[in-house]
């Protein structure tokens, strides 16, 4: 049975955990009560799935102590933290859409009866679970037939059966869910809170954590900055804890005159109207002028990345209409962006920026002769005085333009990709955390590069979880909250306006 | 001293070496075991010999190698290639047959050296199915997204059930002797049929490295994601690739059935395409994509063929050839594993050292 409530779960000390080249997490501490939603916060690098995945077996640790249920143990392997009782319910949905619920629910545990699968016994068993979960529907037929929301569901149930769970970790579980079907996951989860048992909540929606969870737990860059109960933290507080600035720095934050927003054209050079897509991003308005840096500001998950992938026709809008130099688009996709000078510096370099296996130069012309076609083949001439160009313009280290990128540095391969780029000689350049992840000196290299393009005419805009970084660089910023724009600020603003906004209602919100 | 260890580092980096090597090795064994290998004779005005014999033979694989080596390097793989050969070689056949395989006729008339099919429509007839074959591989592929083992496997079965559809369940036997020319004809001395794998090279790696096709295949082979937010056409490049080598594996088909002067739905190309996969394979291309060398899969194409070459001259009992192949394989495929390139090159090294 679970334990009684406020009795200590999980008791984390101590715990560090590095990987060649990162120190992810470092003496970090972490409780879970039996009876408490916690929520576990922070931006992209902070360490969350990382603990995670020691509290679950993936990792083991390299210092610090666990204590869970009073004893000194530390899961093995993921099915050593099951047999615990320690259940994790993943971003991806990873069930068979092929299965039945039912089969879902306990597959690997099915009840038996003369050695063989007892199929009633599963489907009662599989209902009983769902019905704990306020779930009625029909077990026996596949589960690609229901909704995600069902689904989801399925894999809570899943977790709750695989170890009579005593914890129940839910990674991102509302990410792809509507409003309707998160409140109904929410009633559920205060249902096992009051069964007792301890629930860590992973998410980047501010204003669920203060919907569901009773205490906060943020990690900053694999340290712990804090547990606090949610109900006494300020929106705004929390925001500012996650992002590592505190209200003092506010004030006395050097902000860079910029001189390159005079060159602003007044007519819109790119213009969009009731745009978005469904599940992504909802309907906005947006207008970004030649010469200028629109920064965007919000948090991971706030709609930052989507917007930029909805601009560049990586996803294609549901709603909405899209004007470019005054003539409407209605064709979307990244080649089509291309051709029309829209270029886009993806957010996860690895995976969707560098070929990795490809020389710089090469990487370098790629999207300039994508554009071409495969007949106007750039000469290798060319190509290598396109590459010495960038190589010297943007301070590119590397032995030569023939050194596969995957031998440089992080903030040289973003700068091979900015140079593939600019290459194209794009009217706008859409910029999705172009400075993550590389040395200071290469950081304040790309800001500048940023307004030093403004400068020439083109239109930009800098997306960065950095909050100071947008400030610096964006003669405008877009605040996004929760899927949504939310508001613009025009000029000078400091930060602790922007994260008000970002943190939206509750936070006293009085942008202006 | 140091100039010429760089250009030892540059000609071990390149992807030609190994393969090269591979083949210097085999070579190398024929000299000292396999007499009169190297000797070329003139009969009738046409070279003759083991090395001739090699290049012969070896222009169905060189030529099914081309197009496998640009569809591996976008990380796919067709398995329908030799399926592809017997359909190209059945409609060539069935078309210069006086009666396409239709009708029983006097053997007399089955036997003249006549077709009422002009030659030249056999062999475009003969290139487009196979084309088109490559081009339905190719959208299934980009766009029914299907993987590419499961797409060609279709037409790795099916494609031999086409071919016999085609011959009307018979084996087909050519009397019409023009045709001929294609596997057995002889150009300056050469054979005819490595006039025509030259021609097919030169066309694709024109294609591959005069064009921009190339780069894109090899980005895409990399990084699809990346090559599709650059603004490559990742579906298309797919769907050409496998074109092809549709297109390669029907050459390869009429000069097969040219050389046997027959062509047999079932046995056909059999096997074939698992010999290109080994031949690009050997040839230094990854099973996962990314960077290709024509060249390399030609010489790869080459090392197979001098090794079956190699074990005819020296009168190897057959059972015994696919053992000692696959030996010869496995000692290739081994010195490729980076793990033997580091022992390796750590011995190099150390002589570098001391030298």
């Amino acid at each position: 049975m679970p334990a009684e409530p406020n009795t200590s779960l999980l008791t984390m000390q101590g715990i560090s955990k590095s990987f060649p080249g990162v120190q992810a997490l470092e003496d970090v501490d972490f409780a879970l009560k039996a009876g408490e939603i916690h929520a576990l916060v922070g931006e992209n690098g902070a360490g969350k799935s990382t603990l995670i995945k020691i509290i679950t077996g993936v990792e083991r640790l390299d210092h610090g102590r666990v204590t869970f249920l009073g004893q000194s143990v530390q899961a093995r392997s993921p099915q050593h933290a099951q047999a615990l009782g320690i259940s994790t319910v993943y971003q991806e949905i990873n069930l068979c859409d092929n299965l039945s619920v039912a089969e879902n629910i306990l597959i690997g545990r099915e009840p038996r009866k003369f050695g063989r699968i007892d199929r009633r016994g599963m489907q009662n068993r599989a209902r009983e679970i769902l019905a704990r979960l306020d779930v009625d529907i029909d077990v026996t037929r596949d589960l690609g037939e229901y909704s995600i929301a069902i689904k989801q569901m399925a894999a809570i149930a899943r977790a709750l059966e695989i170890s009579s769970a005593k914890i129940l970790i839910l990674d991102e579980p509302t990410s792809s869910l509507d409003t309707h079907e998160t409140e109904n996951l929410f009633q559920v989860l205060h249902k096992l809170k009051e069964d007792g048992l301890g629930i860590i909540f992973i998410t980047h929606f501010i204003n669920q954590i203060y919907e569901v969870t009773d205490r906060v737990t943020i990690l900053r860059n694999g340290k712990l900055v804090g547990t606090y109960e949610t109900a006494s933290l300020p929106r705004l507080e929390l925001i500012a804890l996650m992002l590592g600035r505190t209200m003092g720095d506010f004030n006395d934050m050097a902000q860079i005159k910029l001189t390159s927003g005079q060159h602003q054209q007044k007519e819109p050079l790119l213009q969009v109207r009731g745009y978005g897509r469904k599940g992504s991003m909802q309907p906005f308005d947006l207008e970004l002028h030649a010469g200028e840096v629109l920064g965007f500001a919000g948090l991971l998950g706030s709609g930052r990345t989507e917007t930029a992938h909805l601009l560049f026709g990586v996803d294609k809008p549901d709603s909405g209409s899209f004007t470019f130099a005054g003539q409407e688009v209605h064709k979307f996709s990244p080649a089509e962006s291309i051709t029309r000078g829209i270029a886009f510096c993806p957010e996860d370099r690895k995976a969707d920026g560098v070929v990795e296996e490809l020389t710089v130069r090469e990487n370098i012309v790629l999207a300039l002769q994508a554009n071409r076609g495969w007949f106007k083949r750039l000469s290798r001439q060319q190509q290598q005085e396109l590459a010495d160009k960038f190589i010297r313009m943007l301070n590119i280290t590397t032995p030569s333009a023939e050194q596969s990128v995957k031998n440089l540095s992080g903030g040289n391969q973003q700068k091979v990709i900015l140079a593939r780029w600019l290459a194209t000689n794009p009217q706008v350049l859409i910029l999705d955390e172009p400075t993550r992840g590389i040395d200071i000196g290469a950081k304040a290299e790309i800001q500048k590069l940023v307004l030093e393009l403004a400068e020439e005419g083109k239109a930009c805009i800098f997306i960065s979880s950095e909050l100071e970084e947008v400030l610096r660089t964006s003669h405008r910023i877009a605040v996004l909250r929760d899927q949504q724009k939310v508001t613009e600020f025009f000029g000078e603003v400091d930060e602790h306006t922007i994260m008000r906004a970002m943190a939206g209602s509750g936070a006293g919100s009085e942008a202006t | 001293m140091n100039s010429s260890r760089f250009s030892w580092h540059r000609l071990r980096d390149s992807q030609l070496f190994w393969p090269l090597l591979a083949l210097a090795l085999i070579m190398l064994f024929n000299l000292f075991f396999t007499p009169g290998f190297y000797n070329i004779e003139i009969k009738d005005g046409r070279l003759s010999g083991f090395l001739i014999d090699i290049l012969n033979r070896g222009s169905i694989l060189m030529l099914l190698s081309i197009g496998m080596t640009m569809v591996i390097a976008t990380g796919g793989v067709d398995l329908s290639v030799g399926a592809v050969v017997a359909i190209s070689a059945a409609t060539a056949t069935v078309l210069i047959n006086p009666a396409l395989a239709r009708q029983l006729i006097s053997s007399e008339e089955l036997i003249k050296d006549v077709t009422y099919t002009p030659l030249w429509l056999c062999i475009l007839a003969a290139l487009l199915v196979s084309t088109a074959c490559g081009f339905w591989n190719g959208l299934l592929i980009s766009r029914g997204r299907i993987q590419p083992m499961v797409a060609t496997l279709v037409l790795m079965v099916a494609g031999r059930g086409i071919a016999q559809l085609i011959t009307n369940g018979q084996i087909i036997t050519v009397y019409y002797s023009r045709y001929f020319f294609i596997g057995n004809g002889y150009l300056l001395g050469l054979p005819f049929a490595l006039f025509i794998v030259a021609f097919v090279f030169l066309l694709t790696w024109l294609l591959a490295r005069r064009t921009a096709f190339g780069l894109f295949v090899e980005s895409v082979g990399i990084n699809g994601r990346s090559s599709y937010l650059s603004g490559i056409s990742e579906k298309n490049i797919k769907l050409i690739v496998y074109t092809i080598c549709g297109f390669c594996a029907g050459v390869a088909g009429l000069i097969y059935s040219s050389n046997v002067k027959s062509a047999d739905a079932n046995n056909a190309g059999l096997n074939l395409e698992l010999d290109a996969i080994l031949a690009v394979v050997i040839g230094g291309t990854l099973m996962t994509g990314g960077r290709f060398s024509l060249f390399a899969s030609i010489i790869g194409a080459l090392i197979i063929q001098s090794t079956t070459t190699t074990m005819y001259a020296l009168g190897v009992p057959a059972m015994a050839a696919s053992a000692i192949k696959a030996l010869v394989v496995l000692i290739v495929i081994l010195l490729y594993s980076d793990q033997t390139k580091l022992v390796l090159g750590r011995v190099f090294e150390r002589k570098g050292v001391q030298s």
